[in-house]
């Protein structure tokens, strides 16, 4: 394409290197813009938390009803898919949750860069929840945790498959939780720029191209939408798949 | 046939699994709705199971995704 400097969906995915940390150990070391927009959610989720908990009142305000609605409906969430036992775990959860969401609100801001639409971060999120659950469940439960991978009421000649098919399910939950994520905010946003570019294009080419331009116009509001509902979907059904695996090293056997 | 050629057929045959993947999310919420039109009162508390199932799904579809980008962009 001839116009491709003007319409590069890839381009808001790229990291920015902002302060060079030199080379320790041959790996490369850097502060970007990948970083300062995870500082800054962490800042912005921080301040909120506090001020809108600084002056609890009984009837509470919009700040602090905001807070206290963010955490009735982690810890329903928790104590629907965990028990309540699982409320030992909700730190984590509320903490996971709050932070996709913030990551994918704030990528929704136009210029702002999508922390969520990196593999790398994604990955890290769910390897953290993998590793609590194989950690806890084999202190918790020592061996007995790998009932887990042996379904109880299955036919004796059956069982050695289930208990590969168990496994490889267990493996792949860490790829699909972050690949999910990771793919839901990465494809939204390449289909939002690239309407966005064919509003470029159309009205490029003149004055009838300026009534063209309406209708991707009309696409990209109505994706921008959608991408408002994927963000708060994506980052619940991370919160729900989280508190389901956290269930299985609670309560290991079927 | 070409390696490029052969790259962006690759890629949109990849998509197709989004589709399949369509269908899927859609037959659950569909059963859905219509087991909650059925039984309202039952609707609400088997909300979060047909998501998960929707998101477990729509994974799927996501994995074609990632086979299609990975054609097109670092391969």
């Amino acid at each position: 394409m001839a116009s491709g400097s003007v319409i590069d969906p890839i381009h808001q995915f790229q990291i920015i290197k902002i302060v060079e940390l030199g080379q320790p150990g041959g790996v490369e070391l850097a502060f970007t813009n990948s970083a300062a927009f995870m500082f800054g959610i962490v800042a912005l989720v921080f301040f909120f938390l506090t001020f809108a908990t600084r002056g609890r009142t009984l009837v509470p305000g919009r700040l602090q009803s905001l807070a206290e609605l963010s955490y009735e409906f982690v810890a329903s969430t928790v104590r629907g898919s965990a028990g309540n036992e699982g409320m030992k775990f909700f730190p984590l959860v509320f903490s996971l949750f709050i932070f996709v969401l913030t990551a994918n609100m704030v990528g929704m801001i136009p210029y702002a860069f999508t922390v969520t639409s990196h593999l790398i971060v994604t990955a890290a999120l769910a390897l953290l929840v993998i590793l609590t659950v194989i950690i806890y469940g084999f202190v918790r439960h020592g061996t007995h945790f790998l009932h887990l991978f042996v379904p109880s009421g299955v036919p004796a000649f059956l069982l050695p498959f289930m208990v590969v098919i168990e496994v490889i399910s267990f493996l792949s939950r860490p790829i699909s939780l972050s690949l999910r994520l990771f793919a839901n905010m990465l494809a939204g946003h390449i289909a939002m720029k690239v309407f966005a570019g064919f509003i470029v294009m159309m009205t490029a080419s003149g004055v009838v191209g300026w009534f063209g331009a309406v209708l991707p116009l009309f696409m990209v509001v109505a994706l921008t939408a959608l991408e408002f509902l994927v963000a708060a979907l994506q980052a619940y059904v991370f919160a729900v798949l989280t508190c389901i695996y956290l269930n299985d090293a609670l309560h290991p056997g079927h | 046939m070409e390696a490029e050629a052969a790259k962006f057929l690759g890629a949109g045959l990849a998509t197709l699994g989004m589709g399949l993947a369509a269908i899927g999310v859609g037959t659950i919420f569909g059963n859905f709705l219509a087991g909650a039109l059925r039984n309202p009162s039952a609707a609400d508390g088997q909300f979060a199971r047909a998501f998960i199932g929707a998101a477990l799904a729509e994974g799927l579809g996501i994995f074609s995704l990632v086979v299609a980008l990975v054609l097109l962009f670092v391969v």
